[in-house]
């Protein structure tokens, strides 16, 4: 095949010359581009090519610029610059004439313009939007080779926004006569699909068209939309199983034209594309992979010519078959076929055979069986491709047994294996292996060691935070427990003797934890002499800082008796005048404690126990010094918020330092942190007043979904087996190997290859006997999903699950991390459609002006029936009012409702109350929800026989912004007769519950002027309305408010769903808007009034709701949180 | 789906870029210099195949041309390298017997074909004919527009 192009060309300048060359013969001489090549192959130095570069780019910036270049030398023009641009000269000035000769040209100079415009810019350059326009010129034009242009460059490069303007026209090109139109809009509809799927929503039936149309082009075209949707929703097109397997089935009878055969095989990216939407449909759904499996059989059949192409469609098969439902015989084939591959002197072959097998041997670890000495020779392959590759199969096969050849093999790739992105992976992987099947101490101290040593700083954060967890957890057995610790003192301290200078900086934050938890575990050793070593750490040139911390909270759990002491007092010294604040902490901290052993005892219990403490994070136990201190004469807690704001409005310099974003748990404070030196000082930020912390505390914790877990299966291991059990398996048992081979090869009569010389067989033999080791006695093939695990040498206690999270947590958590967490879950799910949750409709319609019956059954009920607390029992009426008073009002109240303002009667309102009473006058009031405000109506109900003069009301409150509506206050009352009053309110400043003070006055014809007084009390809850936002929209809310809460709430559990109930009796009482509900979690959104928006988001966690605020406006989510526990209260 | 092909020679020369993806001037830049590097440095009998980052390079050298194509991991590398051969043919069939030389001095036809085979990242066209007739359909009009005198482009 290489035969097409078998010309080289050595010697360039010499070749121009040579007009007879066919190469050649195509170059003008005459042409300019033609002689600024052939000028620059005759340069010798990179600086001389740069001068003629610039001199040129300098000339064409002249020509393009003059107004009497015509479009064709544009177009000569344009092809030199992209012809410098390649070789990395930037030419921008040309751009904007790029789009122009795109605009203006005539078809060819056009195509050229196209062309520069989609090398020299990207998605997002702003002069793009200047393409808009003439690409909806050329969709429009009668000239096909226009419009091909135009949907070409539109799946190249086009702005995502502005995607709208020109969908219609695309769209309408699906029924374009020709088809190698139809076949571009479909993909440059795929291309929409990728970019922004929301937008091609509405004509996925018209991708139906595409793929049922008569040109099998545009029907290939089409599967790659069906592909991707197919991706995400298999369940959703299963109907057109049937239609892809006929589709496979016609293909590979070959029905289709010649046109498409590629090498005399039937159309095969058709073939395969297929293959891959089989193997998603099929997966796990037995009575779907029931129709694929003849159209697989005959694939495979009919693909035996030995050709590239043959073997990437066998490979498709292959997967295809393994992945779906499996039937026996198929895999019989499908095994074979890989057994091919791998067999095959073909080296590309080889490496597609052992990823074949990666994918399988999960399923059927007997098949690397019969390939084991295949796969050995490969892991020895010069080739670190085809070696990385083996290394991935042999992870998969990984047991108790073989883990430490196979983590011998992984780290000996690694030492030789130079790229970063490798590193990470393969530490990562050896870092499980190692944690999961650890066959005993040493071993797996020294192969952390390595991990800790090669991954250096690269690694993923989470291998030093699982390991020490593991070792401050412990196992069941104490000794144990004892042994694995010493053993890390033990060579942490002959590292540290060695070079420490040389190790990463998170290896040696892992080693100050450790000496400092457990260097007491050895008696022999002076705790001065272990400070003395950690303290050469401090002189390091290159530790970071954060290193140093870790140094110090070391030294400070370490320092005792006298040497010791002086030590640590040097150091701290040293450090204390540092110009980084936080070793300057540090080393006060060390200062202090090491002064005062008693209280170093208290603070740093050695050895401590590490079970859960419960911590009473409302901080309880300081009440008595609080109100202590406030009889004092201190001034009462504020919010940190507050402070900042009255800071502000003083003008003063703000001292303190920005408050922390972030979200700390309180309850992460546990006792494990001390050991964390990057807790301390947040937990030292956090003090404050009991009652303020009430409604905050609870036991909130930071996400955790997405860290990974290396080794989380619960439940004790029955008996710990002994350390010289598992000693025995590393050295391969030479009895065993042979058995093994005989197993192999005579269940399939395969042998290997290649045979060298005798010595280096055995050795091969001897290294598959241990590599294989363990894989031979699971011999029942398990044919759906894993095999059983093994049992796992260190197994977490299951009791220690909390604490265990949460100092992995508090190790790691940045807030960038937490964020960009939440806002992934947050925006990439798709919608879960629970018909009566999430869709915004109905909320919308609760809260239209007409006010359905829906919502005023639900303010109305709650208040009847006097269950909702926030409405009743804070309406303090400033009258004395006993609860009967109250009962012998409900008739009158119910005539009370037809005063009504007839502008609020469709609109949610409250239960009249009544606010204060005399012998002549009687007033009541309720609150009426509006959109945009909450209206206070008063009624003046005049109950004595003589008519009332001089009425004179006023309505006032700290809180709210009060205004009157609607016409002054009512002057003249007559007897027996109601007036109302109108009231709009909204809020300054978020409180729980808001109060609204008024006096009226009024002249009795007889007595002179009289005064009443009243309050009414409204909670905080019917200043709520939803806010519809969308996911999108919430994502980059969340993202900009500032002021977040943290609080578990009750979760409603006798319902099916707990979520979901537990948001739709928020919905209902509060009228939160559920955004959206994904999973375990949902998000919710709300403003106070129209402008200050509050948004929640809620995780079902422990069998509680974990909710998280944010808003822009301080204190609204503190309000609200209290709202919500009274709604689920009384729920 | 493809993410880039790159053509460079043996000296790490660019010949030809696509990115099917959008990419920023400075990514383009490293790209282009590690794919070299990359490329460069393999070995003669090892295999076409390399891992950068998440993708898969596929490589294949023809004459005294590299040709670099990276594709996302689920994709099939057998398939891509038919990928890269067809370009190769299709340039073959329209330069006749075509040469390191034909793509410097005439490298925006070699966009044209490719835009004609592949679109958005995706196979467009397969068959050599089709992909052609719609080439020389457009060259026709250069010729009776422009009158060009010789026959070809410069």
């Amino acid at each position: 095949m290489s035969d097409v192009v078998e010309k080289t060309l050595t010697a360039l300048p010499s070749l121009l010359s040579l007009d007879s060359q066919p190469g050649s013969a195509k170059l003008s001489s005459t042409s300019k581009l033609g002689s600024l090549i052939r000028g620059i192959t005759e340069l010798t130095s990179k600086h001389e090519e740069e001068k003629l570069i610039q001199r040129e780019l300098l000339s064409i910036k002249e020509q393009v610029a003059s107004p009497n270049t015509t479009m064709r030398q544009m177009k000569e023009l344009m092809v030199r610059t992209i012809y410098c641009e390649m070789l990395g000269y930037e030419a921008s000035f040309s751009y904007i004439h790029a789009i122009k000769l795109a605009q203006q040209g005539s078809v060819l100079e056009k195509r050229v313009g196209y062309l520069a415009v989609s090398l020299f810019l990207n998605e997002s350059h702003e002069l793009l939007l200047l393409l808009v326009n003439t690409v909806l010129k050329d969709l429009q034009s009668t000239n096909l080779i226009e419009v091909c242009m135009a949907l070409t460059v539109v799946s190249q490069m086009f702005p995502k926004d502005m995607i709208p303007a020109i969908l219609p026209l695309v769209e309408e090109k699906l029924n374009h006569p020709k088809e190698i139109i139809r076949r571009k809009a479909v993909l440059a509809l795929y291309k929409f699909y990728l970019i922004a799927p929301n937008q091609v929503q509405h004509i996925h039936n018209k991708f139906r068209k595409a793929l049922c149309d008569k040109d099998p082009g545009v029907m290939t075209a089409s599967l790659h939309i069906y592909l991707q949707m197919i991706q995400e929703n298999p369940e959703g097109y299963k109907d057109l199983t049937g239609s892809f397997v006929t589709i496979l089935k016609q293909v590979v009878g070959g029905k289709l034209p010649m046109d498409f055969n590629y090498h005399s095989v039937p159309a095969p990216w058709l073939q395969i594309q297929l293959l891959r939407i089989l193997s998603l449909l099929g997966k796990n759904d037995p009575s779907t992979s029931e129709i694929m499996y003849e159209v697989l059989d005959e694939s495979l059949r009919r693909a035996g010519m030995n050709h590239n192409i043959t073997y990437a469609i066998l490979y498709e098969c292959v997967k295809c078959i393994y992945t779906i439902h499996p039937k026996s015989d198929l895999l019989e084939k499908a095994a074979k076929c890989i057994g091919n591959f791998v067999l095959s002197p073909k080296i590309n072959l080889k490496y597609l055979g052992l990823k074949a097998l990666t994918y399988v041997v999960q399923q059927d670890p007997k098949l690397a069986l019969q390939h084991q000495m295949t796969i050995i020779e490969c892991l020895d392959h010069p080739d670190l491709i085809i070696k990385r590759e083996t290394l991935e199969l042999l992870f998969r096969i990984t047991n108790a047994q073989n883990v430490t050849v196979i983590v011998e093999k992984m780290l000996e790739f690694l030492r030789i294996s130079k790229d970063d992105h490798n590193t990470i992976d393969l530490v990562g992987k050896v870092a499980e292996l190692a944690e999961k099947y650890a066959p005993d101490n040493e071993w797996f101290i020294e192969t952390m060691n390595t991990v800790f040593s090669i991954g250096g700083d690269v690694m993923q954060p989470d291998i030093p935070n699982s390991f020490l967890k593991l070792l401050s957890e412990g196992f069941d057995s104490v000794e144990e427990d004892r042994k694995l610790r010493l053993f890390a003192v033990n060579s942490y301290i002959s590292l540290l003797q060695g070079e420490p200078g040389k190790l990463p900086q998170r290896f040696l934050q892992v080693i100050s934890w450790v000496l400092g938890e457990y260097s007491y575990l050895k008696e022999d050793l002076e705790s001065a002499a272990v400070l003395r070593l950690l303290a050469k750490l401090l002189d390091m040139k290159n530790s970071s800082s954060e290193t140093k911390s870790w140094v110090f909270m070391a030294m400070t759990k370490l320092c005792e008796g006298t040497a010791g002491v002086s030590v640590a007092q040097e150091v701290s010294e040293t450090y204390s005048s540092s110009m980084d604040t936080v070793l300057r902490q540090r080393a006060q901290e060390l200062e202090h404690l090491s002064q005062d052993s008693e209280l170093c005892a208290k603070v740093l219990p050695r050895g401590g126990d590490r079970e859960h403490v419960e911590v009473d994070s409302s901080l309880s136990f300081l009440d008595g010094f609080v109100s202590e201190a406030l009889a004092a004469g201190a001034a009462p807690y504020k919010p940190p918020h507050q402070r900042q704001e009255e800071l502000a409005q003083a003008k003063v310099l703000s001292l303190e330092p920005y408050s922390l974003s972030l979200p700390i748990s309180m309850s992460s404070c546990s006792i494990t942190d001390r050991q964390s030196p990057t807790l301390l000082s947040m937990s030292s930020g956090l003090s404050g007043d009991s009652t303020d912390l009430s409604h905050k505390g609870g036991s909130t914790t930071l996400k955790l979904d997405g860290v990974k877990r290396v080794w989380g299966r619960e439940g004790y291991l029955s008996q710990k087996e002994p350390v010289e059990e598992s000693a025995q398996v590393e050295v391969p048992s030479p009895v065993r190997s042979p058995n093994q081979q005989e197993e192999g090869d005579s269940s399939h009569s395969q042998t290997p290859t290649v045979t060298p010389t005798l010595g280096c067989e055995q050795e091969k033999q001897q290294l598959a006997s241990s590599l294989f080791l363990g894989l031979s006695t699971q011999s029942p093939v398990c044919l759906m999903g894993k095999s059983e695990p093994a049992p796992q040498r260190f197994r977490r206690k299951a009791k220690s699950l909390n604490t265990s999270e949460q100092i992995s947590n508090s190790l790691i958590s940045s807030p960038s991390a937490v964020d960009n967490l939440l806002c992934n879950n947050l925006l990439d799910s798709s919608i879960t459609s629970e018909p009566d949750l999430s869709p915004p409709e109905r909320t919308t319609e609760l809260t239209t002006a007409n006010g359905t019956c829906n919502t005023e059954t639900a303010l109305t009920d709650s208040g009847m029936k006097g269950s909702n607390p926030a409405l009743n029992r804070d309406n303090s009426v400033d009258a004395t009012d006993p609860p009967s008073h109250e009962d012998m009002d409900r008739p009158k109240n119910v005539c009370l409702m037809s005063h009504l303002p007839a502008e609020l009667c469709g609109l949610a309102h409250s239960e009249i109350t009544p606010l204060c009473t005399n012998q002549s006058l009687s007033l009541s009031a309720c609150h009426v929800q509006k959109e945009d405000s909450l209206v206070l109506v008063v009624f003046i109900n005049n109950c004595s026989d003589s008519d009332i003069q001089q009425t004179r009301i006023q309505v006032d409150s700290e809180d709210l912004e009060v205004s009157c509506v609607g016409d002054s206050p009512v002057e003249e009352l007559r007897s027996l007769s109601v007036a109302v009053c109108q009231y709009s309110l909204t809020v300054k400043r978020p409180l729980v519950n808001v109060e609204v003070v008024g006096m009226i006055s009024y002249q009795l014809p007889v007595v002179t002027t009289q005064e009443l007084q009243f309050s009414y009390k409204l909670p905080l809850s019917s200043f709520i309305r939803p806010l519809m936002v969308s996911t999108e929209e919430y994502g980059t809310m969340w993202l900009a408010f500032s002021n977040d809460t943290k609080q578990n709430l009750t979760l409603i559990s006798d319902e099916q769903e707990p979520l979901a109930a537990t948001l739709n009796v928020l919905r209902k009482k509060l009228q939160l808007h559920i955004v959206e509900i994904i999973g375990m979690e949902g998000i919710v959104a709300c403003s106070l009034l129209q402008d200050q928006p509050c948004l929640m988001h809620c995780r079902v966690h422990a069998g509680t709701l974990a909710v998280w605020l944010r808003s822009p406006t301080p204190d609204l989510p503190d309000c609200l949180i209290y709202h919500c526990q009274r709604a689920l209260q009384c729920h | 789906m493809m993410r880039f092909l790159l053509l460079f020679s043996r000296q790490g020369k660019l010949r030809l870029q696509k990115w099917f993806t959008p990419m920023s001037d400075r990514e383009k830049k490293k790209i282009i210099r590690d794919m070299t590097t990359m490329v460069l440095a393999r070995q003669p009998r090892s295999c076409n195949f390399l891992h950068w980052k998440d993708l898969k390079i596929i490589y294949k050298r023809y004459a005294s041309l590299y040709f670099c194509l990276a594709v996302e991991n689920q994709e099939n590398e057998l398939l891509a390298l038919e990928v890269i051969h067809r370009y190769v043919e299709l340039l073959d069939k329209y330069f006749g017997n075509v040469c390191e030389l034909d793509i410097i001095f005439n490298f925006e036809k070699a966009y044209f074909i490719l835009d004609e085979f592949l679109m958005g990242g995706e196979i467009q066209e397969t068959s050599k004919q089709i992909v052609n007739r719609s080439i020389e359909a457009s060259d026709m009009l250069q010729e009776t527009m422009e009158e060009y005198m010789s026959k070809p482009a410069f």
